[in-house]
């Protein structure tokens, strides 16, 4: 693949609560490359969300804090970025697709109004090009009528229409890299796959990177060449589609996989959930962060972190069974679907 | 739109018309009777002053000649006052009750305002905590207490300001200041909770990702969502500001509107609380009615008239 044009490295992401200081991202390291799709799976809190809105500083101020790492971005550490800086980075060079399209357009505004905005701000012209262009954009995410619908409060729309409209916010200034966070976890299925649909057109169009964050698997299928599997603040496993689905490495990732329901499976057949629920992040201790609930743990997952094991030039993951020490494991038969070679 | 404020002022007619009605009888529950010294009167006379006011008819009678001279814009006049109108009496102390209300309202909700918008915006900070504790003040002692203290304090020791009576402008700053500190209160707490939960709103990420800049953001998307709660405050504040002048205009002897309604009620003087009554009502049903208007027009997703937008 071509060029690193967006690279995270060792991002520390904390959080102060009432109940004290939460470290919601431990470590994070990631690269974005020119044109590809990277996919950032994990379930609820495991700082998915966290990681994407540090990359653009959206971020409460008050309550987060960005221990350590860096976010480079043509050249420059995004992090070391003051206000008027990041704001000419948001929107133009990096953009931002929001989960709920039930809330995350202002509801007072017209949706032609919220389109124009940013265009106004980054490209520096008139109302009437902007509106233009906006007329153009609504019109490519596939919302007939643009021109009429300009004029339209977001509470005139589907969930689906609304969040064709917040891509098409999102798109207009021709960003490089497209931000996406569970972009269809509040739309009904089949609105789903118009939507990943668009999102790939739309891409192959513009040449757009995107990072999807997602816990849906089904959608990482549909979108991304590259994986990154994330548990409890921390990347546990990255590689190809083809390596994560066929030659997983984490337990973690087995885990998640066997928990996926398949095509062609024997209905009888149950799903196979992962024991337990994640580990409350303020209370991590030196281990790996999955070794509560690994059915692979061994002594040494619960003192000492695993670092990452590079297994291909494109697959790495943090487990202690890749050390060479480890003893050999079976590992589970039937996983995302295919039998294990 | 149109069709709604046809629909709308109709109701009002007919709100204003329940009110009267109710009044109109229950003043008839009042004791004794309009005239101040009734034993003084022979009965000759007695017959004559009830015959002049129409009050030897019937109370069904009464009400509807009443009814009949209100809808051609007569209140009637004064019972006690001998041949002043109760529209000229009401035109007459209307003037320094509207100038310290409003005074009030302006102050109140633009020191609301600031101190509402700073507080959010400083959450848990020091400027947080302070202002709050200006709004805990404001909602929690009473406006004459207040009035009493600058009395002492502003009128008495320092001389800044007169203490009472009614002269010239400056006779109208502390009953406003007065009767601004529950407005303070009350528009502060309301803009302080609204914007903060406008800030935690997924739209306001999106408009910063969008690489706005932050006051625009807080101008063009927070403050609009925020202010629409508020306007629905405003209405029932006005009221309470209104009537809140009873006591401030009691206390700085302001010849206002208020002072005239306690005064006759203690004599009876049935036409001028009906008058006044009539008044406050018909001005409170406005307030509603312009917040109700101011509502729809903040927020698209309320539609007047209920004429349906259409829906993708």
């Amino acid at each position: 693949m071509g060029e690193t044009i967006l690279s995270v490295d060792n991002l520390d992401v904390s959080f102060q609560t009432n109940s004290g200081l939460i470290k919601a991202v431990r470590g994070v390291s990631f690269d974005l490359k020119k044109g590809e799709t990277l996919a950032i799976v994990g379930e609820s809190g495991s700082g998915k969300s966290v990681t994407a809105k540090s990359i653009m500083q959206l971020l409460p101020k008050q309550s987060t804090r960005i221990d350590s790492g860096s976010i480079v971005y043509g050249g420059n550490d995004l992090l070391e970025y003051g206000n008027k800086e990041i704001e000419k980075i948001r929107g133009k060079e990096i953009a931002m697709v929001f989960q709920d399209p039930m809330t995350s357009l202002n509801p007072t505004m017209k949706i032609g109004k919220q389109v124009m905005e940013g265009l106004i701000k980054h490209n520096n012209i008139r109302k009437k090009e902007a509106k233009k262009r906006s007329i153009e954009l609504l019109t490519e995410v596939g919302i007939p009528y643009a021109e009429e619908r300009m004029n339209s409060f977001p509470h005139e729309f589907s969930g689906g229409m609304r969040q064709r409209v917040v891509i098409a916010m999102a798109l207009a200034c021709d960003p490089k890299v497209l931000i996406a966070d569970e972009p269809t976890t509040a739309l009904d299925v089949t609105i789903q796959a118009q939507i990943l649909n668009l999102m790939k057109e739309l891409q192959k169009k513009t040449g757009t990177s995107i990072l999807i964050i997602t816990h849906d698997l089904g959608v990482v299928v549909n979108m991304a060449q590259r994986i990154a599997v994330m548990y409890a603040g921390e990347i546990v496993e990255t590689g190809t589609l083809r390596e994560i689905f066929y030659k997983p490495k984490h337990p973690y990732t087995w885990g998640l996989l066997q928990s996926m329901p398949k095509m062609h499976q024997d209905q009888s057949v149950p799903l196979i959930p992962i024991a337990g629920s994640p580990p409350d992040v303020s209370l991590m201790h030196d281990g790996c962060p999955f070794a509560a609930r690994c059915p692979y743990v061994m002594k040494v997952c619960h003192n000492h972190k695993p670092d990452q094991t590079q297994i291909s030039v494109t697959h790495a993951a943090a487990c202690w069974l890749e050390d060479d020490w480890a003893p050999e494991i079976k590992q589970p038969e039937k996983i995302g679907g295919v039998s294990n070679s | 739109m149109g069709r709604y404020v046809v629909q709308r002022m109709g109701y009002m007619v007919i709100t204003l018309l329940i009110i009267v009605t109710i009044t109109f009888f229950l003043m008839q529950l009042l004791p004794g009777t309009p005239f101040s010294n009734p034993e003084k009167l022979s009965e000759r006379q007695l017959e004559l002053m009830s015959a002049k006011y129409g009050l030897d008819k019937p109370l069904a009678i009464q009400y509807m000649t009443y009814i009949g001279n209100l809808i051609q814009g007569d209140l009637g006049l004064s019972f006690q006052s001998e041949g002043r109108t109760v529209i000229s009496m009401i035109g007459d102390r209307i003037g320094p009750s509207a100038l310290i209300g409003g005074q009030a309202v302006v102050i109140g909700v633009l020191c609301g305002f600031i101190l509402g918008v700073i507080s959010a915006l400083k959450h848990n900070t020091i400027f947080d905590y302070g202002s709050v504790f200006v709004a805990v003040i404001g909602m929690s002692i009473p406006s004459f207490v207040f009035a009493a203290l600058m009395q002492y304090y502003i009128g008495v020791q320092w001389g800044l300001l007169p203490v009472a009576l009614w002269k010239d402008y400056s006779y109208s700053i502390m009953p406003s200041l007065a009767l601004s500190a529950m407005v303070i209160a009350t528009v502060a707490r309301f803009i302080r909770s609204e914007m903060l939960e406008v800030l935690g709103q997924e739209f306001v990420t999106t408009a910063r990702a969008k690489g706005i800049t932050e006051f625009v953001v807080i101008i063009r998307h927070v403050l609009r969502n925020a202010l629409i709660p508020v306007v629905t405050v405003l209405g029932p504040l006005t009221v309470s500001i209104m009537t809140g002048t009873l006591v401030i205009e009691k206390i700085f002897a302001v010849p206002g509107l208020g002072e005239q309604f306690t005064l006759s009620i203690l004599v009876n003087d049935y036409s001028v609380i009906l008058g006044i009554t009539l008044f406050y009502s018909a001005l409170f049903i406005f307030i509603v009615f312009i917040v109700d208007i101011l509502y729809g027009i903040l927020d698209p997703r309320i539609s007047m008239g209920g004429g349906k937008k259409d829906a993708a």
